[in-house]
């Protein structure tokens, strides 16, 4: 079956390159990837999105109905998305932004980690979208822990960007601790 | 070549230099823009030329000139700025010239939206600009597609000295899949005799015009020509169709959504199949024959009037009920669909 | 004075009006090219208009573009086969009405093509209606009254609008006359070795007789240039930049 992730946040949250290292992740387990942005004036004011689908067979929409995992990086993506999620889904939330007295659905996992927090801890403000795909990893079975430290790791060699892996690692592995 | 992950828009521009395409000019407009954009950089990086025109119909013209000059040559657009190409593209067919036109369609008449949409179907396979025509038209369901059919296209185009279009949509041109670019090939500009490169002494004058002044059987011509792409030029997937008691009929990112609808529909025990129109035009009249057991045939397109509804009627004789699945701003969903074929289906019962 | 017809010059049967000036332009062009030895180099857009009749006039190798397009059809070939040398030939209503934003964004960008502007101040090709360049007062069917300038705007100077872009060669030449002849055949030779060097953008505007349209003798309609279009199209040259070194 597809997995279907949704990710979203304020641009410049990294939510677009979240989802592009997960379907990067996928590629490099020749599986059936696809990741549909959104785009136009749907971008501007400050809120981006994508949606991901890794599956061992054909992909057929590129939009997203019921997501297996929800992966927020602040309040206004849960307004927008949280009641879309599978019963039974994973909701990952930003705790250092979403405020901690916020209820939701009862028939989802609710992960919180505070990843701005960490990702400043690490001196790599940038990487709390890494903090955000470590406790994505530890809660949910679309790739081992091990796997996609790895497959971030050659994300970032392809892309030339290899000398930061030490520090997103980092960051990573703080987001599948949880804190 | 290794797989790479690429937006839909960018893999058609890199397949179309693989294809040897060694010239571009366009007009930004959404959602086709990155296809103008990675080419402003990447088709320097190859020594072809690119220029970003003033208008989709200056673009449209220098395309002309540079498939008269024996280049591949390439425009693409959306929507509004599809319709000021028709000039063009009445003129390339008119002159007997190979090119590649790219339509990443966007919903709505006018200025419409740049939300997906299929509703370019009549302008695509009917002309589209003034006069007595038809071009080819390849519809592409995926990020690979797109970048498979651009050599396709180019050696259709050169094949018929006819101009091809690419049917796309903002789906296709804004999604990201692993892709395999296709292998580099070369295309030499003095390939053809035809192509205008200087006028030796004593040898015949090249004129790129109206083939109704140059070619006295142009009746004739032109009416095989047509009837060679029908013949020749079919191109369909046919997927579950043979036990089908309903067929849909869809192409480009609605045909995705109904292999999974068929796929659906069949573990439940109802016999849904899907004929995938891959050339919009010449229409896939032969796929139809597959079709030995349908009891009805639904579109499923992003339009509001079924645009498609016409063809499947003329290529099912007009014997069978057919139905359209209509979705604008969204993309179609495989309940939906399967709940109407089964209507479709109980009425055909009765 | 020689007097043969160059050899790129076809002599079949023409469709040009008695008095009309493009076969005067056909034979000045041929002339240019045979005198710079650029015969078989030369690539022709032309328009559909009456300057279409060219395809059949010459033996250069041509495209017959759509009304108002050549100079982009042109800019195409350019880029495609930059050894050659590329010519749009069109008219003033393809040149300044219908085509006016492929000819000043071509200046824009100094792309390197001779556009060859025939003026003869009205629509030839549809039977003589008014045009950008149509004289306050002139007499089209269109205009049955004459032109009203304060409707249709005065007449289209090319310099005054193409001058301040970084073109190469921007001139006007009449060819009412042999004197005149000479001057645009001076002009065009220009303009094409300009071309030749890379130099970018070369205009050159012929200001042409049609008496078909204007209900003239032929000698009447070059008349007309000499004594109303000169007076408000000055000949010469309006922009000549020197080849940067």
């Amino acid at each position: 079956m597809a997995k279907e992730i949704i990710c979203a946040g304020f641009g410049g949250q990294g939510v677009l390159t979240a989802g592009m290292l997960l379907i990067n992740a996928g590629m490099e387990q020749n599986k059936n990837v696809l990741f549909y942005p959104s785009y136009g004036s749907e971008m501007r004011g400050g809120t981006a999105n994508c949606t991901v689908k890794i599956s061992e067979n054909l992909i057929a929409s590129p939009v997203s109905k019921s997501p297996d995992i929800l992966f927020t990086m602040n309040t206004p993506a849960i307004d927008k998305f949280e009641e879309r999620v599978k019963p039974g889904g994973l909701l990952l939330v930003n705790s250092s932004i979403v405020p901690a007295d916020r209820s939701y659905r009862s028939d989802i996992q609710v992960i919180k980690v505070p990843v701005t927090e960490i990702a400043a801890e690490e001196n790599n403000p940038k990487g709390a979208n890494l903090v955000m795909l470590g406790a994505l990893a530890a809660n949910s079975d679309l790739f081992s822990i091990e796997y996609m430290e790895s497959a971030i790791v050659s994300f970032f060699e392809k892309k030339g960007k290899g000398k930061f892996n030490e520090k997103n690692t980092a960051c990573y592995r703080r987001g599948v601790e949880g804190r | 070549m290794a797989k790479v992950l690429l937006k839909g828009n960018e893999a058609l521009a890199e397949a179309a230099l693989a294809a040897g395409c060694r010239f571009y000019s366009g007009y930004p407009i959404t959602p086709q823009t990155e296809i103008l954009e990675y080419l402003s950089w990447r088709m320097e990086e190859v020594g072809g030329e690119f220029i970003q025109a003033e208008s989709e119909l200056a673009g449209i013209n220098m395309v002309l000139g540079a498939a008269a000059a024996g280049a591949r040559a390439l425009t693409t657009s959306s929507g509004p700025g599809f319709s000021l190409k028709q000039e063009g593209i009445s003129y390339l067919v008119a002159s007997d010239l190979p090119a590649v036109i790219v339509d990443v369609m966007r919903i709505g008449t006018g200025l419409g939206d740049i939300a997906q949409g299929q509703g370019d179907y009549w302008q695509l396979t009917r002309g589209g600009g003034h006069g007595d025509y038809h071009t080819l038209v390849l519809a592409p369901a995926s990020v690979q597609e797109n970048a498979d059919m651009m050599a396709e296209a180019f050696d259709l185009a050169e094949k018929y000295r006819h101009p091809v279009l690419i049917a796309s949509d903002a789906a296709i041109g804004q999604m990201i899949e692993a892709v395999e670019i296709p292998e580099f090939r070369e295309h030499d500009i003095n390939k053809y005799e035809w192509t205008i490169k200087g006028c030796k002494k004593g040898c015949e004058q090249r004129k790129i015009q109206n083939v109704y002044y140059t070619n006295p059987n142009y009746e004739t011509y032109l009416k095989e020509k047509y009837d060679e792409m029908e013949r020749e030029e079919q191109r369909y997937e046919n997927v579950c169709v043979e036990d089908a008691e309903v067929v849909l009929v869809a192409y480009g990112i609605s045909s995705r959504v109904c292999r999974e609808a068929v796929e659906t529909a069949r573990a439940e025990g109802f016999k849904l199949g899907m004929i995938r129109p891959i050339t919009l035009w010449p229409f896939p009249v032969k796929a139809f024959s597959e079709a030995k057991e349908a009891k009805a045939f639904l579109t499923v397109e992003m339009n509001i009037l079924g645009q498609m509804m016409d063809d499947v009627k003329l290529a099912t004789n007009a014997n069978y009920a057919v139905d359209h699945y209509g979705s604008i701003f969204e993309i179609p969903e495989a309940d939906g669909i399967i709940a109407k074929a089964k209507d479709m289906w109980k009425k055909g019962e009765i | 004075m020689r007097l043969a017809a160059p050899e790129t010059v076809t002599f079949t049967q023409s469709g040009f009006c008695p008095g009309c000036g493009h076969g005067l332009a056909v034979r000045l062009i041929a002339e240019v090219m045979e005198e710079m030895g650029l015969s078989e180099k030369l690539l022709a857009v032309v328009d559909v208009a009456c300057g279409s009749l060219n395809i059949d006039s010459w033996r250069f190798d041509t495209i017959m573009a759509a009304h108002g397009r050549p100079i982009a059809t042109a800019v195409g070939v350019k880029k495609v086969r930059p050894g050659n040398l590329v010519m749009a030939y069109i008219g003033d209503g393809a040149a300044y009405s219908i085509g006016m934003a492929e000819t000043m964004h071509t200046a824009l960008r100094n792309d390197n093509v001779v556009a060859l502007v025939i003026n003869n101040s009205l629509y030839g090709m549809t039977g003589g209606q008014c045009a950008p360049t149509s004289l306050p007062g002139q007499i089209t069917t269109s205009t049955p009254k004459g032109k009203d300038p304060k409707k249709a705007g005065m007449p289209f100077r090319v310099e005054e609008a193409f001058t301040g872009f970084d073109i190469a060669y921007l001139a006007r030449a009449s060819m009412a006359d042999a004197k005149g002849m000479i001057q645009a055949k001076k002009y065009v030779r220009k303009a094409f070795e300009k071309h030749r060097n890379g130099e970018g953008f070369c205009l050159v505007e012929l200001l042409s007789p049609c008496p078909t349209n204007l209900n003239m003798t032929p000698v009447k309609s070059v008349r007309r240039i000499k004594d109303e279009m000169i007076p408000y199209f000055p000949l010469g040259e309006f922009k000549d930049k020197k080849r940067e070194e």
